[in-house]
């Protein structure tokens, strides 16, 4: 009985092994690594030099325009995520005729799993000079300018996520009770206090799911912001690029990526908060 | 809504179509479209450095993905026979490993390696006999390494989602009926958990075979597909990257489809 227990143990062991020292050597380590940096200070060529100081994270606000940025355009570009993908997952959900329902699902996928880079290359092309700039030009409107704008980043960031923002919801209305909808109808209810009363408040899990997913994603973004704000419109990640690849500060670096870090565990903390409250809600109308 | 929606589509396939046409473009730049040709198909193919950067991208997505299917299965499994303290921890450890940004995993991983290249190395080069000891530095297993931690996350989350849904019953009558351990792991849960493997797998590949960030900080010396598209994005894109990108949608396309098929396909109980 003893050595059986034993052998289970080891065989439990032995299957956890290999996924603990991964976890251990590239996720723990590195993380206590860059918190025991932020404390350093910088050596003079660049680098490290043992200290403890919180100088480098009294230093933030030398980086504020990309915090600000950060955290002005990620919310707002979720927001503009989610205003365009709603339509579409309540369509796909509700309205889309029963056999095409998965092969539009898929071909929301698509584009999802092909290059980001090349996608977002391809914008570079429309927003530039030979795009839609020069097509305007054509009837008149000189000058514009779209590229390396919060404009172009925001555009960006919808284009990336959309599939991201849609699945959620979509997952979440396709659940839909569709008698309530009817009960709805025939106890008088206007399509829209239908709309508002049953079909968003039941999907509100499915939004706040694609809302923080995306948000998250969007705290650590580089490459839109890089091809599309072309250095105008920088995001923390552009911050932490060049912090750690060419100006070598790697404890201030480290600092910022700390920082970026405890706010996207806040950013979590909320929207866990909210959906257990809303889900909460629900259940309580429901009863 | 429907001509809404049909628009959200155009805006979806607009950047891919233009990607996929300029691939046939006869002109040198990827931004003017002067007549129609394959020449950058064959061009592309025959880019040394982006043949190599291709191949390095391929070898590392099906290494770290290889190694994310086989101890992310083995831990899906390991986590089934653990109190709820230990699952708790791992289960914390492995959506860090997920949630954290791309961007953080890079600059700690290289933080990381760095310092312990530092320590290593000189010891390495003082126990070796001769003059040109082995020096560890960044390359293919540090990508590999790093790929594999999301991916890794990734494969245990989806092979532990199918196991919890997995009918105990069948393992209970398998015991009964005096299988060993091994025999109703091999006839009885291995079948049933072998497509969400797979799926993880194509999942693991896809993700690092398209990473960008966090190999563009442990890379070292090497070069991926996404880090050469990037450079030449910065130097001006001749259309050899669109045919490249243009190849590398059609294998990508497929590889989900081909993840779909096994993530959507139930086999019968016995």
């Amino acid at each position: 009985m003893r050595r059986s227990l034993f052998r289970k143990n080891l065989v439990t062991a032995l299957l956890l092994a290999p996924a603990t020292l991964w976890l251990v050597v590239f996720l723990v380590l590195p993380f206590v690594a860059i918190a025991v940096f932020s404390v350093g200070e910088r050596a003079p060529e660049g680098g490290y030099q043992a200290a403890l100081t919180f100088a480098q994270y009294a230093n933030l606000p030398a980086r504020a325009t990309a915090f600000w940025n950060t955290m002005v355009l990620a919310p707002a570009g979720a927001l503009a995520c989610l205003l365009v993908a709603y339509p579409v997952a309540y369509y796909l959900a509700l309205r889309a005729p029963q056999r095409w329902r998965l092969i539009l699902l898929a071909l929301i996928v698509i584009p999802f799993w092909t290059s980001l880079l090349m996608r977002t290359y391809a914008w570079m092309y429309i927003l530039g000079g030979r795009g839609i700039p020069a097509l305007l030009a054509y009837v008149g409107i000189e000058d514009l300018r779209l590229i390396n704008t919060p404009g172009a980043v925001l555009l960006g960031i919808v284009y990336g996520y959309l599939p991201l923002m849609i699945l959620p919801i979509y997952v979440s209305l396709e659940r839909l009770d569709r008698r309530l909808l009817e009960a709805s109808a025939d106890l008088g209810a206007t399509p829209l206090s239908t709309f508002l009363g049953v079909t968003l408040r039941l999907s509100l899990p499915g939004v706040m799911t694609g809302f923080s997913l995306v948000m998250i994603l969007l705290l650590g973004e580089y490459l839109i912001p890089t091809l599309l704000g072309g250095g105008k419109v920088f995001f923390i990640g552009n911050a932490l690029v060049d912090l750690f690849l060419q100006s070598r500060n790697w404890p201030f670096g480290s600092a910022i990526a700390i920082t970026l870090v405890l706010v996207s565990v806040v950013v979590l903390i909320v929207a866990n908060r909210i959906s257990t409250r809303l889900s909460g809600a629900r259940r309580v109308d429901l009863i | 809504m429907r001509a809404f929606v049909v628009a959200v589509f155009v805006f979806l396939y607009l950047p891919i179509a233009l990607v996929v046409l300029f691939s046939f473009n006869a002109g040198h730049h990827a931004s003017e479209f002067t007549g129609f040709s394959v020449q950058w198909y064959g061009k592309a193919l025959s880019n040394p450095f982006l043949v190599e950067a291709l191949k390095n991208s391929l070898f590392i997505a099906t290494t770290s993905a290889l190694l994310a299917a086989l101890c992310g299965t083995a831990a899906a499994l390991g986590l089934q026979r653990v109190g709820v303290r230990t699952r708790a921890l791992f289960d914390a450890l492995l959506g860090a490993a997920i949630v954290v940004p791309g961007v953080v995993i890079g600059i700690s991983t290289l933080v990381a390696l760095v310092q312990l290249f530092a320590v290593v190395n000189p010891f390495l080069a003082s126990l070796w006999p001769t003059d040109q000891p082995p020096r560890l530095s960044l390359g293919y297993g540090s990508i590999i390494a790093a790929h594999g931690l999301f991916s890794m996350a990734l494969v245990t989350m989806i092979v532990g989602t199918r196991l919890s849904s997995l009918d105990r019953n069948l393992v209970e009558a398998s015991s009964d009926l005096y299988a060993t351990p091994l025999t109703t792991f091999r006839s009885i849960v291995l079948p049933q958990i072998m497509p969400a493997v797979i799926a993880g797998f194509l999942l693991a590949f896809t993700f690092s075979f398209d990473d960008f960030i966090i190999a563009f900080f442990v890379a070292g010396a090497q070069t991926t597909l996404p880090i050469y598209v990037f450079a030449s994005i910065r130097r001006g894109v001749t259309p050899e990257i669109n045919a490249i990108a243009t190849i590398v949608l059609c294998a990508s396309v497929l590889l989900v489809l081909l993840a779909q098929w096994q993530l959507g396909r139930r086999k019968p109980s016995p």
